[in-house]
């Protein structure tokens, strides 16, 4: 086994809300109201059930309430096993899936606010993430906005499966406003079921959904790369989260090869795509998606061809990896440290600032 | 007098051993070609109403390709038609130069999975005469697949029945992109009669289902639409496995039809990794992933994988293994792949063979 | 170097382009607003009959959305995979550090200079008085 060593990142960690009532008190009066007396339900994603067993590790789960639900139980089973010196929040509760902008508004402030008051402020490692109303781009701006305030927000959280392909051009004040605040966007696993969740359109399970993920991270990929954003924003930084990454090289050859051949329809795409990749986009570490021998692993390490795009992540209470194996086997202490410290470090630039609570 | 002529069709055919070409694309010369073998009711139809695909344009992509017709512009035959449609012009261009011993032929744009699956069984009946007809009966080294109204599981698979033995055709054609994931019931019909008649299934990139062609929505691109077919197949390919298709058919044999193969081994291992985890959820499935897809599938190898390090493409292979890949050009298409170019130094020659033949030979039960 | 006769300019209008082999290679010649341009016809990818492909202009942007179209008619798309050369230099427009057509220079010779070659036999016999178009190989 591959020991983590102490002062790491952990870029990838599931708070979860107990219940859409939870929320309350962080709502306005209106939406408190609409709430309560209309009896919504709890808005849990299909892409995570919360009895499924990718939602949690059996020794993460708790007797009682939801997998990710209790701060002690992540610092006892995350944060202190892995000398964690900061963790990024990223919440997954289900806000994307309403399709009214102003409801998705509504319960993003007040899963941010929740977030800082039960989290950010308890804890001094802790991290998050500025949960976006992403059907509207005026009001996702705004948000990230606000929350960008407390510099304990490091990142801005999108999933993988939305309502548009991420690189499309409407989406762009919300990267450019990334950008000149020094956040990098998030884009997580996980749908918003405003299309089918596949590319091929919906399967019956859970598993198939799942297993989607990591070709809804490939077709994202291939839209911010070729519909310019990275040569709009040189400077954002986007991480693919719960992406799995062992589909990469592949990806990138395929990518690499047409874009050859039909550079003359998005002429800004002027660097090769795997350059764009080690420059703008990085991956967290979890789920490996290994093959069954650690030496193939390695060769898919080299095909990569930069031990800067992995950043350290549990996935916590996910259940992706067994004890304390977190980390791939048989890879040196220098890209452990890569892999740890230095990469999230150089991806996260708010993390090198002091952050003061509340502010 | 001005000296202008074209070179000589392809002089560098230096495979010197037979090959298979597992994805060539014969074409319609005229828009009535076909009409011989389609019923006259449906001549009134197209011509007043047309083909209404799950996309709306009556005529066309709505993705334009980068050459017209997709096609390779040297591939237009000097007798005229379009590229593919002349059997004496393929016979000149690929047949003969790169020594063609078994071609399969993938019809496209047939009217394969249109809104109206009456027509699109009538036009699929008609273009697997019209191959029988027009190539297989005239070149005994081509080979067609049965063409088939998808969206309608049981006349599917009559037509597939209808052709059981029939020795021109090596398989069953489908596509990447329908109304439903392909291991969904609603196609199992053609399946079971797949496996009946003991030819394998063909699924080739492409078709509209009428579903955004990504999990995120419609991109902007055709560049992401090409790159988008590794996508498309490699889910098409988890739902085969993961709705029980293979444990339900055990002796069909599918195979991944331009849309690469170098996806296939990550997905595997996040088909088994999840599998372990969630397997509960699939209890018909009695084997994991990878050894459905092991014995079930396998994939030509247009367009060929280019990485900057030749070796990973070595490596890559390895793990896929060289017995289930299938040679493929993708005639007449522009991002064809020339026989002589696509290995890197340093292939076996027993390993050469089966990449360019004998693979093909052995799956397509060609002697 | 070897010069070559190719043929009388006034056969060669601009843009249009003339295929030939010379020592069993595979020529073409271009006139491009007047000018000549010579590329051996295979494309450094695969081996294509690049010469055949289409002639477009240069898209080039610095703004997604925002196109600058220059080099109307110099630049050929192989027609095979659809890369981009310029006619001029060879220079291909993907991955300029890896690829480059082979281009070969092209020079307009006044008629009374020209040396001897298999196509002069048919020219003699036209008029002497016309430009010749010569290619060193």
């Amino acid at each position: 086994m591959t020991s983590p060593i102490a002062g790491g990142v952990d870029c990838d960690l599931h708070p979860a809300v107990p219940h859409l009532t939870t929320l309350l008190p962080y709502m306005n009066d209106y939406w408190r109201d609409q709430v309560t007396t209309r009896g919504m339900t709890d808005l849990v994603s299909q892409s995570y059930p919360v009895n499924s067993p990718i939602s949690a590790r059996p020794d993460w789960r708790p007797q009682q309430g939801k997998p990710g639900s209790s701060l002690a139980d992540m610092q006892k089973q995350a944060l202190d096993p892995f000398k964690t010196a900061f963790g990024i929040c990223n919440p997954l509760y289900g806000v994307q899936m309403v399709f009214s902008e102003d409801m998705q508004d509504a319960f993003c402030r007040a899963l941010n606010d929740w977030l800082v008051k039960e989290w950010l402020d308890k804890d001094a490692r802790l991290r998050g993430s500025i949960v976006i109303p992403a059907q509207s781009v005026e009001k996702s701006v705004a948000e990230i906005e606000r929350c960008a305030q407390d510099k304990r927000f490091v990142q801005v959280l999108m999933l993988v499966m939305g309502d548009v392909p991420l690189g499309k051009r409407a989406l762009w004040p919300i990267y450019a406003t990334a950008e000149k605040l020094g956040l990098p966007i998030g884009v997580h696993a996980g749908s918003a079921y405003h299309n089918p969740p596949s590319s091929v359109g919906w399967g019956s399970y859970h598993i198939e959904d799942y297993v989607a993920q990591a070709q809804a991270f490939q077709t994202q990929l291939t839209s911010l790369i070729v519909e310019g954003v990275f040569a709009k924003h040189p400077n954002l930084k986007m991480v693919m989260l719960e992406s799995g990454f062992t589909w990469l090289p592949a990806f990138l050859w395929r990518l690499h090869k047409f874009w050859r051949g039909v550079r003359m329809e998005t002429p800004w795409v002027d660097r090769a795509p795997a350059e764009i990749v080690r420059s703008n986009i990085r991956f967290s570490l979890q789920p490996v998606d290994a093959p069954p021998d650690g030496a193939t692993l390695n060769r898919l390490f080299e095909h990569m061809q930069s031990d800067e795009l992995l950043l350290f992540s549990t996935d916590y209470p996910h259940w992706q990896f067994e004890g304390d194996s977190v980390l791939p086997d048989g890879i040196s202490s220098d890209l452990v440290r890569k892999i740890m410290i230095d990469n999230p470090l150089a991806t996260y630039g708010r993390l090198k600032q002091p952050a003061r609570a509340g502010n | 007098m001005n000296v202008q002529f074209r070179p000589e069709a392809s002089a560098s055919a230096s495979i010197k051993t037979a090959i298979a070409d597992c994805d060539i694309h014969p074409a319609r010369a005229t828009a009535t070609e076909l009409y011989p073998f389609l019923a006259k009711r449906w001549h009134e139809h197209l011509a007043t109403y047309g083909k209404h695909a799950y996309q709306g344009m009556m005529d066309g992509p709505p993705y334009p390709k980068a050459q017209p017709n997709a096609s390779r512009r040297d591939a237009w035959p000097p007798e005229g038609g379009p590229q593919g449609s002349s059997l004496s012009f393929m016979q000149k261009q690929l047949l003969d130069p790169h020594n063609v011993a078994l071609g399969v032929l993938n019809p496209l744009n047939t009217g394969q999975g249109l809104r109206n699956h009456d027509l699109s069984a009538a036009l699929a009946t008609a273009i697997n005469d019209w191959q029988i007809d027009k190539w297989t009966s005239k070149d005994s080294r081509l080979k067609g697949s049965i063409v088939v109204g998808n969206e309608d599981g049981p006349t599917a698979a009559a037509e597939i029945r209808k052709r059981a033995g029939d020795k021109n055709f090596v398989q069953v054609l489908l596509l990447s992109r329908n109304v439903e994931p392909l291991g969904q019931r609603r196609y199992w019909p053609i399946y079971e009669a797949a496996q009946e008649i003991g030819l394998p299934v063909g699924v080739h990139a492409f078709g509209f289902g009428g579903n955004p062609i990504t999990a995120s929505g419609w991109p902007s691109f055709y560049i992401e639409e090409m790159v988008g077919h590794s996508q498309c197949q490699q889910t098409a390919l988890a739902s085969l496995v993961l709705e029980g298709v293979f444990e339900r058919f055990p002796k069909l044999k599918m195979v991944m039809i331009e849309a690469g193969f170098g996806w296939a081994p990550s997905l595997t291992w996040r088909l088994d990794k999840n599998f372990e985890r969630l397997h509960s959820e699939v209890p018909h499935l009695k084997r994991k992933p990878s050894e459905y897809i092991r014995d079930h599938i396998w994939w030509t190898t247009q367009p060929m994988e280019d990485p900057e390090r030749r070796e990973h493409l070595f490596e890559l292979i390895e793990w896929i293994g060289w017995d289930k890949l299938l040679f493929a050009t993708d005639y007449p298409h522009w991002d064809f792949d020339e026989p002589s170019r696509v290995l890197p130094a340093g292939v076996s020659d027993a390993n050469k063979q089966a990449f360019y033949l004998d693979n093909a030979k052995k799956l397509y039960g060609i002697a | 170097m070897v010069r070559h006769v190719i043929a009388p300019v006034d056969e060669l209008p601009p843009g249009t382009r003339k295929f030939l082999t010379i020592d069993e290679r595979p020529i073409a010649i271009f006139n491009i607003k007047g000018e000549f341009f010579g590329l051996l016809n295979r494309c450094p990818h695969q081996g294509a009959a690049l010469c055949e492909g289409p002639l477009i202009g240069l898209a080039q942007s610095s703004d997604p959305g925002e196109i600058e179209y220059t080099k109307l008619g110099e630049i050929i798309r192989c027609p095979w995979h659809g890369w981009e050369f310029d006619i001029r230099t060879g220079q291909s427009y993907c991955d300029p550090k890896r690829f480059r057509a082979r281009a070969y220079p092209v020079n307009v010779e006044p008629g009374s200079s020209v040396v001897k070659g298999p196509y002069i036999a048919e020219t003699l016999a036209v008029s002497v008085e016309s430009d010749y178009v010569v290619v060193d190989l």
